[in-house]
């Protein structure tokens, strides 16, 4: 499984970011090699408009199957929903807790968007 | 002459200006045209109980996609500077109201699978309100496309020989698309510090636009010194001071014209008007 978790600095350790599409970082979890590559997300965090469908067709295009945030806005939502990507939002935490709080598995993913977008 | 009457500040008195000066104006046996370019709020036609004649929609072309012939290779959503653009391996998604019409989507297209499709933004309604030649844009709720609709409603002015544009507040996009080739901008303020921050702006902007303007202070009672100040220190004329009247604001609030509440209204409404006509002249 591969995760992608929006995330206000670049380390496993940085916390989660509130906003999907504006946050500095997009941090990937591989399940499979347990290990935490982080991209750099700035040239969305400075986008006039559009930000969050920007990121999210970047979560598609690393192949993701789920993404860890703090709230997810209408346009993301759509472009993730579309493609397959879950969305679970609702992080207040560092990047490596949301990570260890979905392995728990007892988290459901959001049925539609909980962000207001436009931010 | 073509004159847009913008602010910088909201609520200083733009739309009192524009109305009252297209009518004071008007009643000196000139043709006057006011358009109301605040198309997310209009409110010059609440002062003036225009009929109106004609009424259309403005459209702007937006992209659609035939997800059949769509490769799917990304390059639309590469050229989108608006973000308006999501292509996901089996889907290429639109989203309509980031679109700025640039055209590039459909023009780069290898598949020639998207194609511009008319979408309306707003309204244009013209008609007249009693000597005035009287224009209102309208956007649509949910749109936010500005300012091709203000370069819609700009177009209309015809042959009359004063155009006045009731400008929006601020000075972003819709203010400049408002500006943007007309012979003289009114700036008007209030004599207070927001007053004061906000004119500068909207002088600056003036200049980056390169277009002549000049400064009404509304409002003007006690304690106009550092706008008089600013206006002096920038080189800029101050047109008129319109006085601070408890009963102008009251005949407003009825829908009522400043210029029929007040003589001293009257008066520095006409200053204003002269003060534009000797620019026409030596414009």
């Amino acid at each position: 499984m591969k995760l992608v978790i929006s995330s206000e600095g670049p380390n496993p350790t940085d916390r989660v970011d509130p906003h999907f599409g504006r946050a500095p970082y997009l941090i990937l979890f591989d399940s499979s090699s347990e290990s935490f590559v982080a991209q750099d997300n700035s040239a969305q965090a400075e986008a006039a408009q559009g930000a969050g469908v920007q990121a999210a067709q970047i979560v598609v295009a690393l192949g993701t199957d789920a993404l860890l945030t703090g709230h997810c806005g209408p346009k993301a939502f759509d472009v993730l929903s579309a493609a397959g990507v879950k969305v679970y939002s609702g992080f207040d935490s560092t990047v490596m807790g949301a990570v260890r709080d979905w392995q728990g598995g007892q988290l459901e993913p959001i049925t539609s968007p909980d962000g207001a977008g436009r931010h | 002459m073509r004159v847009a009457i913008a602010s910088g500040k909201g609520g200083t008195g733009k739309t009192t200006v524009a109305v009252n000066l297209a009518v004071t104006i008007a009643r000196q046996g000139r043709s006057v045209h006011l358009c109301d370019c605040d198309v997310e709020e209009p409110n010059a036609h609440l002062f003036l109980d225009p009929v109106f004649s004609a009424r259309w929609p403005v459209t702007v072309p937006v992209p659609a996609v035939d997800q059949d012939l769509c490769s799917h290779c990304g390059k639309c959503a590469d050229i989108c500077e608006f973000n308006a653009i999501a292509c996901l391996p089996d889907r290429t998604m639109i989203f309509p109201d980031l679109c700025h019409s640039c055209s590039g989507c459909w023009l780069v297209c290898p598949q020639k699978a998207i194609t511009p499709e008319e979408e309306t933004i707003g309204n244009i309604s013209t008609g007249k309100a009693g000597e005035l030649v009287f224009t209102q844009g309208r956007l649509l709720v949910g749109q936010s496309l500005v300012p091709p609709l203000i370069k819609a409603v700009k177009d209309v002015s015809g042959d009359e020989s004063w155009i006045i544009f009731d400008a929006p507040p601020g000075t972003t996009c819709p203010v400049m698309a408002t500006m943007q080739g007309v012979d003289f901008v009114v700036l008007v303020t209030e004599p207070t510090p927001f007053g004061r921050h906000d004119l500068a702006l909207a002088l600056d902007l003036t200049r980056q636009l390169n277009i002549s303007c000049g400064v009404v202070i509304n409002r003007y009672e006690s304690n106009p010194g550092q706008v008089e100040n600013l206006c002096l220190r920038e080189g800029v004329e101050i047109l008129a001071r319109i006085p601070f009247r408890r009963h102008v604001a009251s005949a407003c609030a009825e829908g009522g014209l400043a210029v029929d509440a007040d003589a001293e209204v009257a008066a520095a409404l006409s200053e204003l008007a002269y003060n534009l006509t000797a620019r026409a002249v030596t414009a």
